[in-house]
């Protein structure tokens, strides 16, 4: 493995703080008449790519946009419940810019950008103001003004919602200004087609080979610009709770056509997810991190106590988030939490059926909340009846959808009884790699949102991801488009003539065909459980040297296992869900093995990277800033062959220091 | 917990286009668990019949947590199935009984033509959005969010509207495969919010007008719809499309 280090970001120069409104003054401009011969692909409708697309659309640019579900309103930031963040200061608690700018870097265990970061604080407001405008419905007080609450990792209430349902609401409010453009003909849309191949062209992206996934059809698409808002890649281990289609497979095609690979092995395990109920599992559901606010995270002080939760008293439960960490509580950021749960369960204090779960208790709240309405109607002496009452109502306005969903999925009424949780795959930080303006090492090929790698670190917070991925779509890539597009009006209009889309379109279909012909015994979804299976084990949670190694093999392996037995039904030219499903296993398949290659490079631990070797004597992650503070963003050379470039990180505005949530 | 040993007739719908005639086929399956959802028991039957050799079930998923919108099935004469407030993907095999069988269709409209199987065209439901559910409101014209305070029962009431997932599952309910409740909910919440009235009056009625093009049948408040909603969208949202729609004919010259 060959390593160089010559990625230049491409951050403005100058104080953090006015880096970006001098980019955004100095920024070449495209005029009017120019834009409408310009075209811009944008694959993928969540936040980041509807976002994109009407933005783009509006600014006069001709755009076409993708997706592989139905509507591009049922992309998978519609689940993200909890809440965005914003730096708005509305709730008077001493939020800033600079806090948020600070939070995110720190919860991102000092592995993120801090030009990136700062930017996407500054911008946060603005989302907010341009949701409100679209008219989505975030909760409110009485007074007619924004609610706020507070989320992992954060001291302030920065938080907006809308119930348990934000990103269902965002959503749709990005959705709604998409269809608005493609009710004005300014953005074809293109809803049932999967993006196979990116189309490059003397060193330039120009294009998309996509699949109409009703007909069977191959299709080629060309653009001056092609921006990739594909989501994460969660789904390499099977159960996660990503949506079933999530895919890697636009990521990494476009990777294997030259663009470097950030950080994969960054991943995000969610602590607070209904834990797995049997081999038939299909995903995992999240219970917004939200719950976190409210919910005493426990387990019984001993071993193997299997008595149900609302009957073990008080003093024989072990609130150990509270009792490792009483700065942060509950509220510790999602690494620490998972790991924490892990470590409880490992050692035999785990609950339920499978062992594999603790305790989210809201008996306290409920107590809490109860008293509180009684003080608010001036009623003394309550009965305990009455406070469970009034306190479970109070409940039931905050979290009742999240609460439906626990009793739908469980069978148990989390009113009653306390939830049991688990830690479950949820997000990735890593991504295609993006310098400042979100462009990939490809030109003219960009990156937006949870597909890229730019602003997280190694550890996301809660709220984050629906921020960023608006902030790039609605207030970053109409700007930094610019600097790229105003040398592209000479251009002329992109033919898909050319003997490189043919080329292209050619390994496209060959790759379908390859996939029929095969007809072994092993169905797609075996091979993509087998794979999930060994990233859990050996590159979930905890990752060592040893198991690393061990995976690698095992992926390479299975690969091959793949290309020989898997067994495709139907055909080519139809509907057929099943050929989709082969062609995302087989890359999700190659990604498995550079993200071992990734934690195996990565010799400490940082966020939610944890290396066993590497970590201090009370079992915290132990980062190795001298050695480590850099991206890793892997070239790809050749089948099990890349080479590592390293972004090395500078913060000039941030003291680092050993993250403490003590 | 692993598999289970419910024991579960299934009367499938298959269809290999939207231009085949299609049909019902029977499957059985010997262990199911209660605790699968009911797309997992179908995961089952897929896995058993590529086992076989015989072509999987096409249906349309994909969040699996009740809020894409996505999953489509009939089931039993009732979309997404037994269960009030639930979608298919939420629905437990626990649910059922051993040695139940059950019916599953897609939906049927002449709007939503079957693409595969189990799986329809929703593009109508786009269209109808594009036509006018939105707030024509361009990126950075925005005012700071909190210059414009809405009272908490306005964004509630518009909130509970917004929380359609645009499934058609009240569609696939309505004897007359009516799409109000879809259009209306839209046209609610945008009418409830101060941000919305500036186009209410041109919304009410290009919206209508492309629901009828699509092909979506009339409304006679029989109420199926709310009754079968996944998310429970109230019908108080037709009525109040009606008068939005009313008002905005009686006052405008457009459309």
């Amino acid at each position: 493995m060959a390593t160089s280090s010559n990625l230049d970001a491409k951050i403005p120069q100058g104080p953090i703080e006015t880096k970006w409104s001098k980019y955004k003054s100095s920024v070449a401009l495209v005029n009017p008449a120019n834009k409408r011969n310009l075209e811009i692909i944008v694959v993928g409708t969540g936040l980041a790519g509807a976002s994109a697309a009407a933005t783009l659309a509006e600014m006069g640019y001709k755009v076409k946009a993708f997706c592989f579900q139905d509507s591009p309103r049922r992309a998978h930031s519609i689940a993200a419940q909890g809440g965005i963040n914003a730096a708005k200061n509305y709730q008077n608690d001493g939020d800033s810019v600079y806090r948020l700018f600070y939070d995110t870097i720190k919860g991102g265990d000092y592995r993120a950008r801090e030009g990136n970061v700062h930017r996407l604080a500054e911008v946060s407001g603005n989302i907010i103001d341009q949701c409100v405008a679209a008219g989505v419905p975030f909760a409110r007080e009485y007074g007619g003004l924004l609610s706020n609450r507070s989320f992992g990792g954060t001291q302030v209430q920065r938080t907006f919602y809308a119930a348990g349902q934000t990103g269902q609401q965002l959503l749709l409010g990005a959705y709604s200004g998409l269809q608005r453009q493609v009710g004005m003909g300014t953005v074809k849309m293109y809803n049932r087609h999967e993006m196979l191949d990116v189309v490059n062209i003397d060193g330039k992206c120009r294009g998309i080979i996509a699949r109409n996934l009703i007909t069977g059809e191959v299709e080629r698409h060309g653009g001056h610009a092609v921006l990739l808002c594909t989501g994460g890649y969660g789904n390499v281990f099977y159960l996660s709770t990503n949506a079933m289609g999530s895919n890697v497979t636009a990521a990494w095609k476009a990777h294997k056509r030259g663009a470097y690979f950030g950080n994969p092995c960054f991943t995000q395990i969610h602590p607070t997810c209904i834990p797995v109920s049997g081999e038939h599992q299909s995903k995992l559901t999240l219970m917004s991190e939200s719950l976190r606010n409210d919910g005493r995270i426990w387990v019984p002080k001993k071993k193997n106590d299997t008595r149900p939760g609302n009957e073990i008293p008080e003093d024989e439960r072990d609130y150990y988030l509270e009792r490792r960490y009483p700065a942060f509580g509950n509220l510790v950021p999602r690494d620490i939490a998972s790991r924490a749960a892990k470590e409880r369960c490992d050692a035999g204090y785990g609950v339920g059926t499978s062992k594999l779960a603790v305790f989210l208790d809201f008996a306290a709240a409920v107590e809490r909340y109860g008293k509180g309405e009684a003080n608010k109607n001036n009623i003394v002496n309550p009965s305990k009846e009455d406070i469970t009452i009034w306190g479970k109502a109070v409940v039931k306005e905050k979290y009742g959808n999240l609460f439906d969903m626990y009793k739908q999925i469980t069978g148990e009424d989390p009113y009653e009884v306390p939830m049991r949780i688990y830690p479950a795959v949820h997000y990735t930080m890593g991504g295609l790699w993006v310098d400042y303006n979100l462009m990939t090492t490809v030109p003219g090929l960009y990156c937006l949102g949870e597909a890229n790698f730019s602003d997280h670190g190694a550890n996301r917070l809660g709220a984050s991801a629906l921020m960023q991925g608006l902030a790039d779509g609605y207030f970053v890539i109409p700007y930094t488009i610019g600097s790229y597009l105003s040398k592209e009006i000479g251009t002329g209009k992109i033919s898909t003539d050319h003997p490189e889309f043919i080329k292209v379109e050619k390994e496209v279909k060959d790759r379908i065909d390859t996939l029929i012909k095969i007809q072994g015994k092993t169905s797609p979804e075996l091979f993509h459980r087998r794979l999930g299976q060994i990233m859990w084990d050996k590159c979930g949670m905890a990752r060592n040297a040893q198991g690393l190694k061990e995976a690698i093999v095992e992926i390479r392996e299975l690969r091959k296992q793949f290309w020989s037995d898997v067994k495709v039904m139907g055909n080519t030219t139809e509907f057929n869900p099943e050929l989709d499903k082969a062609g995302r296993v087989a890359d999700f398949i190659e990604l498995g093995e550079l993200m071992c290659i990734d934690a195996l490079t990565r010799e400490e631990s940082c966020g939610g990277h944890f290396r066993e070797e590497h970590q201090t004597e009370e079992g915290e992650a132990l980062r190795d800033d001298e050695n480590f503070m850099f991206v890793s963003a892997w070239e790809h050379k050749a089948q099990e062959e890349w080479e590592l470039h390293k972004e090395e990180l500078i913060y000039d505005n941030i003291k680092i220091a050993q993250r403490s949530y003590k | 917990m692993s598999a289970g040993n419910m024991h579960i007739k299934l009367k499938v719908w298959r269809q290999s286009n939207s231009n085949t005639q299609g049909g019902f086929e029977n499957y059985s399956l010997d262990t199911v668990s209660p605790d699968m959802s009911f797309l997992e028991m179908f995961d089952v039957l897929n896995e058993q019949l590529i086992e076989t050799g015989t072509e999987p079930v096409a249906f349309d998923h994909d969040c699996r947590e009740g809020i894409c919108g996505m999953c489509s099935m009939y089931i039993n004469g009732q979309p997404h199935g037994p269960l009030r407030g639930v979608t298919t993907c939420q629905l437990h095999m626990r649910s059922f009984k051993d040695g139940d069988t059950i019916v599953v269709e897609p939906w049927r409209a002449e709007a939503f033509p079957v693409i595969k199987d189990l799986v329809v065209d929703r593009d109508a439901f786009d269209r109808v959005i594009a036509a006018g559910g939105f707030v024509s409101v361009n990126t950075g014209n925005a005012q700071d969010a909190n210059s414009l305070p809405i009272p908490k029962v306005a964004a509630d009431d518009a909130f509970a509207a917004a929380a359609c997932i645009g499934c058609g599952a009240c569609v696939a309910a309505c004897k007359n495969a009516s799409a109000m409740l879809f259009v209306s909910a839209k046209i609610s919440q945008l009418a409830l919010l101060p941000q919305g009235q500036a186009e209410r009056n041109i919304r009410a009625e290009k919206m209508v007008a492309q629901m009828d093009a699509e092909g979506f049948g009339a409304c006679t408040n029989t109420g199926a719809c709310a009754a079968e909603c996944p998310k429970e969208i109230s019908l108080e949202n037709i009525a109040r499309m009606n008068r939005e729609y009313i008002g905005a004919k009686l006052s405008s010259s457009a459309v």
